[in-house]
C-alpha cells in the first residue's frame, strides 16, 4: 500500500450503486422506469457542491477510474489512475470525482447483461438502443440524487468527450468547465467501417447464439476478442508499433530449412489484449455503443451547425488531441475548436505531440498532463473563489 | 514587460474582442483582460508558452500561423494583434491580410532594420546584424522576413491600408530622441495600428 500512496493513488476504493427509481425516458421511445447506476467517486463534496468533476468512461472503460480494489499487489489500477489522485491532474484533494458506469455498459449498470425485471430474463440484444443525450440524462439524475446542482467540470477522452460536450448542450447551466480529449462532433465513415467489422466479427461468432449467449450459459469470446483486436490497432499510432515490436518474432524463425510457423510479437499482443478484453466485457455491450458512435451526430438537431449547437453552450472549454491520433485526428478536434470560436466560446486547444496515438489520452505524457493540471488549477481556483 | 505591450493597451478599447496572433505565454492577453475586460483568443505553437497562457486562464489556441486564419469569420473581432512577430512569418503580406479581414484593426509591432545599429553593423563590419534585440546569426534566426519602418509604410501604400496610429520606440535615449524624426533610422522598434480603407 505504500508505494501506491507515494504515486499519489486513492487507495482502495468501492464501487457504490444507486437504484434510481426517477424513469428515464430514452431516445427511442423506450422508457427505463428504474435503473442501476454503479459508480465511484473520489475526494470529498466541499459544503456547496461547488468542487464536483464528472469523468465519463469511454468505449471499454467504467467506473473504476482511479485506485484498487483489493490489496492485491498485482491489480491494476482504474483506467484513469496516471490522471486521477491526490496531487495528479485531477486533484483529488481539492475535487470530487464522480465517474459511474453508464447504461448500456457491462460493469453493474443496468445494461444488455443485467435482469429486465420486466421479463425476469437478461436483456441480452433486447435491451433498447441508447443515445448519447440518454446517458447524460441518467448522469444528469445521478447528479440530482448526489446533490451536485453544477459540475465545476466534466471531462472525457474519445466517446467520453462526446458526452461532455452533449452535457453541455443538455444542461447548459449545470456544467462551469467541459473538457473534451481526443474526441470529435461525429464519426468519419471511416471509424464507422471499423465499427462495422468489429460487430461482424462478434456477430460471426457462432457463440454469439443471437445476442442470448449468457442464457445459454457461454460467451462469443473469439468474435469479442477479433472485435476487440481491430479497435485497439486503431487506437495505437505506427511508429507506436514500429517501436514496442517492430518485426520481432514471437515463435519460429526466418531461417531456411524451417517450416515451423512464425508468429510475429505485434500478433501475439493484439491476441492477448483481445482475449483478456473477451473475459472481461460484454458482447451486446459493444454493439450497443459502437452504434451509439455511428450515430452520435452532436449538431444534428441543431440545423448540423455545430457553431448554432454551442451557441447553447454556457461552460468554457479545454479541447486536447494527440499528434499521431488517427482514430480521432487533431483535425477533427481543431472543428470543435472552430465551431466554439465562432460561437463565441471560451476555448483552449493543445494538440500533444506524442506517438501513443488515440490511447494517448491515457497515458502518462507530461505536457499533457502538465496543461490538463494548470487548467483544473484554475477551475478549482474559481471553485475557492466562489465559496 | 516589454515596452511595447504597455502601449498596445493604450490602444485597444475597453470590452474589445481580441485576437493576438503568436501570443506567446499569454502575457499581454491577460494583462488585457484585466485592465480592458477583453474577450478573445490567443494563437500560439510553442508547447511552453501554450503552458504559460493556460495557467494564466488565456484561451490560447494551439496552432501554426502560415497563410490563413480560417476559422475565424470576417471582421469577427475588434482588434487583431500580432507583437514582434511578423518578422518570423513565411507570408508575412498574408497574414497581415488576413488580420484585416478577420479584425476591424490590427496593431502590429515589429523590429525596425533600418535601425542606425543594423546598418552600421552591416556597412562597416559586412556582418548581417546580431544585436541584443535580434541576438541570431544569419542561419539560425527565426526572424525570416526583416522590414525597415519605410519598408511596412510601403506595404501599407500598396496594399492601401489606413495607418490609424503609429509610434516609433527606443530604449536608448539617443534613439528615442531623434526615433520620432527621423524613425527609419533610430527608431528600434515600430507599432502600428491599422485599418483597410474603405474600398
Amino acid at each position: 500500500m505504500s508505494s501506491r500512496e507515494s504515486r499519489g493513488s486513492v487507495g482502495i476504493v468501492e464501487p457504490k450503486q444507486i437504484s434510481i427509481s426517477e424513469p428515464l425516458r430514452l431516445s427511442c421511445g423506450h422508457t427505463l422506469d428504474n435503473y442501476q447506476l454503479v459508480y465511484e467517486t473520489y475526494g470529498e463534496l466541499n459544503s456547496d457542491a461547488s468542487n464536483a468533476i464528472l469523468v465519463c468512461h469511454a468505449l471499454s472503460g467504467n467506473h473504476h477510474a482511479a485506485g484498487y480494489h483489493t490489496e492485491n499487489p498485482d491489480e491494476r489500477p482504474g483506467w484513469w489512475d496516471s490522471c486521477i489522485g491526490p496531487g495528479k491532474p485531477i486533484d483529488t484533494e481539492r475535487f470530487f470525482v464522480v465517474v459511474p458506469n453508464n447504461i448500456g455498459g457491462c460493469h453493474g449498470s443496468t445494461g444488455p447483461n443485467q435482469v429486465n425485471p420486466a421479463t425476469g430474463r437478461v436483456w441480452g440484444p433486447d435491451f433498447p438502443p441508447l443515445r448519447f443525450r440518454d446517458w447524460v440524462h441518467s448522469q444528469r439524475q445521478l447528479a440530482d440524487q448526489l446533490g451536485i446542482h453544477c459540475w465545476a467540470a466534466i471531462i472525457g477522452g474519445s466517446l467520453g468527450g462526446m458526452q461532455a460536450m452533449r452535457w453541455s448542450l443538455e444542461y447548459p447551466e449545470r456544467v462551469r468547465h467541459c473538457l473534451v480529449i481526443a474526441s470529435a462532433m461525429n464519426l468519419t465513415p471511416q471509424n464507422i467501417a471499423f465499427n462495422e467489422m468489429a460487430r461482424k466479427a462478434i456477430l460471426s461468432d457462432p457463440d454469439y447464439c443471437d445476442g442470448w449467449y449468457q442464457e445459454k450459459g457461454t460467451r462469443p469470446r473469439a468474435g469479442l476478442a477479433l472485435a476487440r483486436m481491430i479497435g485497439h490497432v486503431t487506437y495505437l499510432s505506427q511508429n507506436q508499433l514500429d517501436e514496442r515490436f517492430g518485426r520481432e518474432l514471437r515463435e519460429g524463425t526466418f531461417e531456411r530449412g524451417n517450416s515451423l510457423p512464425v508468429q510475429f510479437e505485434v500478433e501475439s499482443y493484439l491476441n492477448y489484449k483481445g482475449g483478456q478484453f473477451a473475459e472481461d466485457f460484454d458482447a451486446n455491450t459493444y454493439l450497443l455503443i459502437t452504434r451509439m458512435l455511428d450515430v452520435f451526430d452532436l449538431a444534428r438537431e441543431y440545423n448540423h451547425s455545430p457553431a448554432e449547437a454551442f451557441a447553447r453552450a454556457k461552460c468554457k472549454f479545454l479541447v486536447m488531441s494527440f499528434s499521431t491520433d488517427w482514430r480521432f485526428s487533431p483535425d477533427r478536434s481543431r472543428e470543435i475548436v472552430k465551431a466554439l470560436v465562432q460561437a463565441g466560446r471560451d476555448v483552449t486547444y493543445t494538440e500533444v505531440e506524442t506517438d501513443r496515438g488515440h490511447d494517448g489520452f491515457l497515458a502518462d505524457i507530461p505536457r499533457y498532463q502538465r496543461d490538463l493540471a494548470a487548467y483544473l488549477n484554475r477551475v478549482a481556483q474559481e471553485t475557492s473563489d466562489a465559496n | 514587460m516589454r515596452i511595447d505591450l504597455d502601449l498596445v493597451e493604450q490602444w485597444v478599447p475597453q470590452g474589445a474582442r481580441v485576437l493576438d496572433l503568436a501570443c506567446g505565454d499569454g502575457r499581454l492577453m491577460r494583462q488585457l483582460m484585466d485592465q480592458r475586460d477583453v474577450h478573445g483568443y490567443g494563437l500560439e505553437l510553442d508547447a511552453d508558452s501554450i503552458s504559460g497562457c493556460i495557467e494564466r486562464g488565456v484561451n490560447v489556441i494551439e496552432r501554426e500561423l502560415v497563410r490563413d486564419l480560417d476559422e475565424f469569420a470576417d471582421n469577427s473581432f475588434d482588434v487583431v494583434i500580432m507583437t514582434q512577430a511578423i518578422q518570423v512569418m513565411k507570408y508575412p503580406d498574408v497574414i497581415l491580410e488576413e488580420m484585416l479581414r478577420v479584425g476591424k484593426q490590427c496593431i502590429v509591432t515589429f523590429p525596425n532594420f533600418g535601425n542606425v545599429r543594423a546598418r552600421l553593423h552591416l556597412s562597416l563590419r559586412g556582418r548581417m546584424p546580431v544585436t541584443k534585440k535580434l541576438p541570431y546569426e544569419w542561419y539560425n534566426t527565426p526572424n525570416i522576413h526583416f522590414c525597415t519602418v519605410a519598408d511596412f509604410d510601403q506595404l501599407c501604400r500598396d496594399k492601401g491600408y489606413e495607418v490609424l496610429n503609429r509610434v516609433h520606440l527606443s530604449e536608448q535615449l539617443f534613439n528615442r530622441q531623434f526615433g520620432q524624426l527621423w524613425p527609419n533610422l533610430f527608431a528600434e522598434t515600430a507599432m502600428y495600428c491599422l485599418t483597410k480603407a474603405a474600398p
